[in-house]
């Protein structure tokens, strides 16, 4: 023991720096009172106020809401699985859509008339998860050498292989003409719902009418998807979740660690792929049918888009994810709806770009201005360019005499608009200060514009740019997504 | 022996587009590591380009221009509106992400290629087009090979793809940018060093890329007619797999894997089944990354720690 002054300052000095990231506030802004507090409730607490709320949905609203809610709870399960492969093991796996199809069609086969035989649901169940854990093992051998682009690419050849194969199973050469299991491009219809201990989980209310149509298949879903999350969570908190992240932040290292790399890939794989496939066999229920058209590149990408956005290996991150994912498309469906959601999203995207409000006060008098210049001379040279209407009832009334809304040639005006939106756009990320506000109000009045005359009629476009557009973005600000941590690669 | 020969053609021809676009995907590989899904919507607006002009030249059975300016017409316009968005893509997809996780710059190649292809079905709708070509070239011009005859679009396709294609060598070859893209491919920190400007050598690459699968766009436009919103996918998937059994980062391997995959494609059509084209196709590459991961002419990749 020395007493030197000088020694024990300079201990002190090391704890100090070495305890400075405990020191530092971990949230700052306006958000950060709200989210300490969201850290300090146990993630039991969590999974128990997120199935109560989730529990209360169908008392809530009308029976075909209910279907949506079933769809987010689908596509939670889904991603959650899908995070096991890519958020967990890091493996880059986009093959990861036709496991979900594989379970899918395999309950389509055998609780249908595609075969003689009806399988009871205990019995299809755990045999389809299995088959389809056993598909993903085994597509996980080739990851013993391919790493990266290079497994990605191969699963993503499994996933169009596999979407071939069920387009033209009867064309088979070893498959004898009569027998048609998967049906082609027109699937499997009439497959029965599941039916455990008696109880037949179909389209129907609960109890006597007391909660709508759909909701036994909601609280199946929501049950599914509880026992999921604990089972995961667990799994996160064990040797095998330690194993997982280890090989994704360094495969070589922990191999160093003598984890055995290749067994927990080959896991990885495995247990994705059967939380696909059991997924897959209650959609399959659901949907009362099967169709190749379910299993393209499109879910993919929409599980995908859960994931990123909700932050990748965090279970409330992917859950939160799926609900936004899923639900806010749905929202789109509805024009009203849709018309407040994109106007709301289009304030919050000019407040983030620009990030102080009297500059966003300044761009949104300059879009108006702007609108009212462009209507002017568009209106002086070509009378048709004012003569549409706009898409929805209360907006119409606010943007019919603002915005362009195209009658003649409304097609080909809207696409080179579409165009000069997204140059806009590029120029608004590349642009500082004032500059950057002088690209956003033409940006936006383009926006607008397309928005009213084609974007507010066709839904499912709209849902399509938007998930390319939230991957893209959302790597460049927020890696982590909403509730992931950030991460460090070391090179 | 017709049958034959005429599959030949077929396959030489696909591959000299499948050529075209591998070469993208390769160069882009080499400077970045990194696999450019969207490198396929890229060249199907190529195509979309060369339809534009078509259209507002008169369409191909009412042409107010020359044939031979009309074709020159649609592969500038092709090649203009590719590079642009390859370079986009560049600029805004992949630029932010260079330092980032190795995973992050694919989940966004892949956002980006759906943006693309959602653009596409919002601008183009889901309808396909057709470029009409036997309007423009007479089906029965061209030249003769034993028994069968060669439509002339089809020389067409194959002599511009290899005339590209020894251009390309010799500029990586023989030229001061050329030998930085090699230098930034070998080693893009220490290019750097040596006072290479690598942004400019990485958008130069995606400008050239970029431009070569438009050209593929139209090629494809010209001898098989059909184009819509979704054909960058299959036909991307195809080009990479020809660039990676080319070995990945090699230029004349993009070339051979090209003309291999499309001479697989055309003999599997031809003589097991046309349905289970792309099974097979697949299947084959899925076997050659599993045998031998860095292709025919690549060489095998060291990782130092």
């Amino acid at each position: 023991m020395s007493d030197t002054p000088g020694d024990e300052t300079r201990i002190g000095v090391d704890q100090w720096v070495e305890q400075s990231e405990d020191r530092r506030e971990k949230y700052t802004g306006w958000t950060a009172p709200a989210r300490r507090m969201f850290d300090q409730v146990s993630p039991g607490w969590r999974l128990a106020l997120f199935l109560l709320a989730a529990a209360a949905y169908p008392f809530l609203v009308r029976g075909s809401d209910v279907r949506i809610g079933i769809t987010v709870l689908l596509l939670a399960m889904v991603a959650l699985g899908l995070n096991v492969v890519v958020g967990w093991a890091g493996l880059l796996d986009l093959g990861y859509v036709a496991f979900y199809g594989f379970g899918a069609y395999f309950y389509a086969i055998v609780a249908s008339d595609q075969l003689p035989a009806h399988w009871p649901t205990w019995a299809a169940i755990p045999v389809i998860v299995a088959t389809t854990a056993l598909l993903g093992a085994l597509l996980s051998l080739p990851s013993r050498r391919l790493v990266g682009d290079y497994l990605a690419i191969m699963t993503l050849f499994f996933a169009q292989i596999f979407l071939e194969l069920v387009r033209n199973f009867e064309r088979l050469p070893f498959v004898p003409d009569d027998l048609d299991l998967t049906g082609g491009p027109n699937g499997i219809t009439g497959v029965e719902p599941w039916e455990l201990f008696g109880f037949e989980i179909n389209s129907q209310d609960l109890f006597g009418g007391v909660l709508p149509n759909f909701s036994r298949q909601y609280y199946l879903a929501l049950i599914f998807l509880a026992l999921l999350i604990m089972g995961l969570h667990n799994l996160n908190e064990s040797r095998t979740g330690r194993a997982w992240r280890a090989l994704r932040e360094d495969t070589l290292a922990a191999e160093h660690m003598t984890i055995p790399v290749n067994r927990m890939k080959l896991l990885a794989f495995a247990v994705g792929a059967g939380i696909a496939g059991l997924t897959g066999a209650m959609f399959a229920a659901v949907q009362i049918g099967v169709f190749p058209t379910s299993f393209t590149l499109f879910f993919l990408i929409t599980m995908y888009a859960a994931v990123i956005l909700g932050g990748s290996g965090s279970i409330p991150g992917v859950v939160l994810g799926a609900i936004a994912i899923a639900y806010v498309p749905e929202l789109l469906r509805d024009p009203g709806k849709a018309g407040w959601l994109f106007y709301i999203g289009l304030g919050a995207l000019l407040y983030v770009m620009v990030k102080r409000w009297d500059h966003v006060a300044v761009t949104v008098g300059s879009v108006f201005v702007f609108g009212l210049i462009v209507r002017f001379f568009s209106g002086r040279i070509w009378d048709e360019s004012t003569m549409g209407e706009a898409n929805d009832a209360f907006m119409s009334r606010l943007m019919d005499d603002w915005v362009l809304i195209l009658d003649a040639q409304r097609d080909v005006i809207t696409n080179y608009v579409f165009v000069l939106a997204i140059v806009g756009v590029m120029l608004v990320v590349v642009a500082r200060a004032w500059w950057r506000i002088a690209a956003l109000v033409p940006t936006l009045y383009f926006a607008i514009l397309v928005w009213e005359n084609k974007l507010a009629f066709e839904p499912s476009i709209t849902r399509q740019l938007m998930f390319g557009a939230v991957l893209v973005v959302m790597m460049a600000v927020r890696p982590q997504g909403l509730l992931g941590t950030r991460r460090v690669e070391i090179t | 022996m017709e049958f034959f020969l005429q599959q030949t053609v077929n396959g030489v021809t696909l591959g000299s587009v499948y050529a075209l676009l591998a070469l993208g995907y390769s160069m882009v590989y080499g400077v970045l590591k990194l696999l450019n899904f969207a490198h396929g919507e890229v060249y199907m607006f190529g195509a979309f380009a060369g339809y534009g002009v078509l259209t507002v030249l008169g369409g191909a059975s009412a042409l107010s221009v020359p044939v031979w300016l009309a074709i020159v017409l649609m592969f500038l316009a092709a090649m203009a509106t590719s590079s642009a968005i390859g370079v986009a893509l560049e600029r805004f997809a992949y630029r932010p992400l260079r330092e980032a996780t190795r995973i992050a710059p694919l989940i966004s190649a892949i956002g980006a290629s759906f943006f693309l292809q959602a653009s596409a079905l919002l601008m183009f709708t889901a309808n396909s087009r057709t470029y009409d070509t036997p309007q423009l070239i007479e089906i029965q011009t061209g030249i003769a090979l034993g028994p069968i005859r060669v439509w002339m679009v089809r020389i067409l396709v194959i002599v511009s793809a290899v005339v590209l294609m020894i251009l390309l060598t010799l500029w990586v070859n023989r030229t001061r940018l050329g030998k930085a893209v090699r230098a930034v491919s070998f080693d893009r920190e220490a290019a750097a060093m040596m006072g290479i400007d690598v942004d400019k050598v990485i958008v130069v690459v995606f400008l050239i890329g970029s431009a070569l699968a438009g050209i593929g766009g139209v090629m494809v436009g010209l001898v098989f007619g059909r184009i819509f919103h979704l054909m960058g996918f299959v036909a991307g998937l195809k080009a990479f797999t020809a660039a990676v059994v080319g070995g990945i980062g090699s230029i004349p391997g993009a070339m051979l894997g090209g003309l291999l995959i499309g001479l697989a494609e055309a003999y599997t059509t031809g003589y097991i089944s046309s349905t289970f084209q792309n099974v097979i196709v697949f299947g084959l590459l899925i076997a050659v990354l599993l045998v031998r991961p860095s292709g025919l002419l690549g060489r095998p990749e060291l990782v130092k720690v």
